[in-house]
């Protein structure tokens, strides 16, 4: 089986970006393969926990979190979190924090890398 | 055995707009210190590709320091510059914008760069993706 890293820098809401990538990712990890998931940019909104689920917009603080008890490895940009106001503490229990060269690390051991640029 | 993957990290946005350049920037800068993750003498060879609007990141005398207080893109390919990263700009999108080496970012030599700006047909650019183990399209 491979590994597939995903990289990901749109944001939570005003996009469909992470729902895609979370659906690629449990198909992947469906398969067999190990999936990376960076978050970057706009896109460490999705690490912050207590996320309001409203139907209008995009919520995957439950899905996600369902998805790295099945093996889903999360990472969000630490630089990009803090200038957003997301500390530590704030952090979906389960997801990493770390800096840029920890998702060039993960590209560099995957198989394919699926990145997707923000807005 | 000692592994080299190399990454292409192409800019096609306007700076300033987003923080999309400036992300490609910091990712590709971020390949000086990605040892620490992989095995002994494996290492990330980056590229960094300007093309479409992305060249006009590359302009020279940008004061986002003095108007907004952040630091300019110049300032980050100049670093790139200085840690010896390979940056290339595409000489028909510089054109179609009526921009010329003299327009842009070449060198980092006030802060010891010692390489320059590649200014390149896309066909290299290209080139510089196929030769790549990953493409970062940001």
């Amino acid at each position: 089986m491979g590994k597939l890293t995903i990289g990901c820098f749109s944001s939570l809401v005003g996009s469909m970006t992470l729902d895609f990538a979370l659906k690629l990712s449990e198909a992947a990890i469906k398969k067999g393969h190990t999936v990376d998931m960076w978050l970057s940019g706009n896109a460490t909104m999705l690490s912050k926990k207590g996320q309001r689920k409203f139907q209008d917009y995009s919520s995957l603080e439950a899905s996600m979190t369902e998805m790295l008890g099945k093996g889903l490895n999360v990472t969000a940009c630490e630089a990009c979190a803090e200038a957003r106001g997301y500390h530590k503490e704030d952090l979906i229990e389960g997801l990493g924090r770390k800096s840029m060269d920890w998702y060039l690390a993960s590209c560099f051991e995957a198989d394919r890398v699926l990145h997707i640029g923000g807005e | 055995m000692a592994v080299e993957k190399k990454m292409a990290f192409i800019v096609d946005k306007l700076p300033y707009k987003a923080e999309t350049s400036r992300l490609a920037l910091t990712h590709a800068i971020a390949s000086q210190s990605v040892e620490i993750y992989l095995e002994d003498e494996d290492t990330v060879i980056p590229v960094v590709a300007f093309v479409g609007e992305g060249v006009l990141n590359c302009l020279k005398d940008q004061a986002a320091l003095k108007l907004y207080g952040v630091t300019s893109l110049e300032g980050h390919i100049k670093n790139a510059l200085l840690l010896d990263l390979e940056v290339m700009v595409c000489k028909e999108d510089l054109e179609k914008y009526g921009l010329t080496n003299d327009s842009i970012i070449m060198d980092a030599e006030e802060i010891g760069g010692e390489v320059e700006t590649q200014v390149v047909p896309f066909d290299d650019i290209l080139k510089a993706m196929d030769s790549a183990d990953h493409v970062l399209y940001f």
